[in-house]
């Protein structure tokens, strides 16, 4: 044996392999050189989600997860913890840009075709997260105990009962009792700090390590594995650290001073972060004036409103709200494009794509209005609009005039 | 034109390779010193949330407790900061014997043990027949009880500490100190306050 001493490094690379992990996903992950503004929200997605979790675990610390004691633990949290106020507005703050993040996230997916083969499991992975992310929120809202988490799981949860024939018993199981209750806050205060979590982690640990395994697609749409150097590494690629990781680091300074404007300056936003009745502490005998779901599950809530109970069977908005979601999942065989990304897209999917970003934030601002009848017209519109999207893709996409994309980036 | 494009290649011409390490260093050492920074004041809120809360501080605002009537050998006990809080009843007896016995004791001045300065004397108390203290033994924190003949004093069931009249421990007990003397004063003959002394 040569008289060398093995370092630290050395000991813990012969037990488990961290260098090579720090190689394949870091120093030696390419990734197309051509990266856009559209790039930065996947890492940001997964700074917002250590936000989450930090926070929500010193939130845990002081909060009370009962009928009697959950509103009174949340003041406590707000008056007398020390920087109470600062953690609690930082996780409720952090919910909706979590949630922007994501939103954006997803849209890039959309501009660049990143969900189509062969990356059509990130996408899958990445739906589950947003389906668990909605789980998580839904549950999450409901800890404060005051009027809006209480009528909005009450809602929420009475969906469920639209179901036919075992509806009432599957709503009834949902809650454990009759109407929301403390056996509901408390399964739910369960599923929020400890099932959801759990799932997200695992589902993010996956949702990377597919995307490491096939590479990441880029504004351009191009496969760059085609075009390698002499050691195999692809032309157009540069490694994920340190050029993207500083990029990465850039924007996320960027935008955590967002982040801090509004945690220290609009918590509330006006009442779309946090809503204003849920100061008023849970009561069953009274339902406020106005109820609305927080602002990310509106375009969603929207469609549910927009549908109407046809042959007297409520389930049909249900269903449309279920299809909205699951749709999404099969993009990746909806789309029949002979490219991926926007820019070498014809006008059927230029304007598809334009008439649904329309019809999303319609139903988004629908969703947070009372409803009249004008309004629900219009949520109608957009509520076909949305499933022409997606049932049409097959379609337009076919017919769509594509132009050829570069064989390299440049 | 070109003098306007020329211009930024010709500066970097110039700069060597050991240069730009150098360079890439100084970045490295202050986006590494601001990021520290920075990690540093994130975590202030949150590891200042884990200290006692304002409502848990405002529980431990002084308490009264009503001596009226304390007689030799009696045990008042109390909570102050979720602490047991002992006022003890002792006469001239009990202090000549708890005297005759300090060759025993660990710490009879009372020089490594924690209790206000008005209280570190032979007797550790303002008034030699009213004895205050915290009720929790100072090796692991078990609230000790009264010796059968109360002139001994207190035994801690724990670990076997043992304690004379004035709280001060007994040498070969596991206990290091002596019991812990709270900041007290005297509102009137008949009540002390445990929390706030006349220093304050």
């Amino acid at each position: 044996m040569p008289e060398q001493k093995a370092s630290f490094g050395d000991w813990l690379d012969y037990r488990i392999p961290w260098r090579k992990a720090v190689r394949k996903h870091l120093s030696e992950y390419y990734a197309p050189k051509n990266f856009n503004f559209w790039y930065i929200f996947g890492a940001l997605s997964i700074l917002m989600f250590v936000i989450q979790i930090v926070s929500g675990i010193f939130l845990t610390m002081s909060y009370n997860p009962s009928a009697e004691g959950a509103f009174a633990s949340v003041e406590y949290i707000m008056r007398d913890v020390h920087y109470g106020w600062l953690i609690r507005y930082v996780h409720s703050t952090g919910a909706s840009f979590f949630f922007i993040v994501v939103y954006m996230h997803m849209f890039r997916a959309l501009l660049y075709g990143s969900y189509r083969a062969p990356r059509e499991l990130i996408w899958i992975l990445g739906m589950l997260i947003f389906v668990c992310m909605m789980a998580e929120a839904f549950f999450g809202y409901l800890l404060p105990w005051g009027q809006t988490s209480y009528w909005g799981a009450q809602v929420i949860v009475n969906l469920f009962s639209a179901v036919p024939v075992v509806g009432e018993w599957l709503s009834e199981t949902i809650r454990g009792d009759y109407a929301i209750s403390g056996a509901t806050l408390n399964r739910f205060f369960a599923l929020h700090v400890a099932a959801i979590p759990l799932i997200l982690v695992i589902l993010v640990f996956l949702h990377i390590v597919a995307l490491h395994e096939v590479g990441s697609n880029n504004p351009d749409g191009i496969d760059i594995k085609k075009n390698k150097d002499s050691n195999g590494n692809p032309l157009d690629g540069i490694p994920f650290h340190p050029y993207y990781s500083v990029k990465d680091l850039f924007y996320a300074t960027g935008f955590l001073i967002l982040f801090c404007l509004v945690v220290f300056f609009a918590p509330e936003m006006g009442g779309y972060f946090l809503e204003y009745p849920n100061y008023e502490p849970a009561n069953a005998l009274k339902t406020p004036d106005h109820i609305a779901p927080v602002w990310y599950f509106t375009p969603f809530y929207a469609i549910l409103r927009a549908v109407p109970p046809w042959f007297g069977i409520k389930l049909w908005g249900v269903i449309a709200m279920g299809l909205s979601i699951v749709l999404l999942f099969a993009m990746p065989w909806l789309d029949r494009g002979l490219v991926r990304s926007i820019r070498y897209r014809g006008w059927w999917y230029k304007s598809a794509l334009i008439f649904f970003v329309i019809s999303f934030f319609g139903l988004g601002v629908l969703g947070v209005l009372p409803p009249t009848t004008g309004r629900t017209i219009f949520a109608q519109l957009f509520t076909v609009i949305y499933f022409l999207f997606l049932l049409g893709m097959p379609f337009y996409t076919r017919w769509d005039k594509t132009t050829t994309p570069p064989e390299r980036v440049h | 034109m070109t003098e306007k494009n020329a211009t930024p290649f010709a500066a970097d011409n110039i700069v060597t390779e050991d240069e730009k390490i150098k360079r890439r260093r100084l970045l490295l050492g202050v986006t590494g010193v601001v990021g520290g920074v920075s990690v540093a004041v994130a975590a202030t809120p949150f590891m200042s949330s884990l200290r006692p809360s304002k409502k848990a501080r405002a529980a431990g605002a002084p308490i009264k407790i009503n001596i009226a009537g304390l007689k030799p050998g009696e045990l008042r006990r109390d909570v102050w900061r979720l602490k047991p809080v002992w006022v003890f009843g002792r006469d001239q007896e009990m202090l000549q014997h708890a005297k005759s016995q300090e060759e025993q004791l660990t710490d009879p001045a009372s020089t490594a043990s924690v209790q206000p300065a008005y209280c570190q004397n032979e007797n550790r108390s303002i008034k030699e027949n009213i004895f205050v203290a915290i009720g929790l033994c100072t090796h692991l924190g078990c609230s000790p009880g009264q010796a059968t003949n109360k002139k001994e004093g207190f035994l801690c069931a724990c670990h076997g500490s043992r304690f004379d009249v004035a709280g001060r421990v007994f040498g070969g007990s596991p206990a290091p100190d002596n019991l812990i003397i709270p900041p007290h004063r005297y509102s009137n003959d008949d009540e002390i306050v445990i929390g706030e002394d006349d220093s304050a």
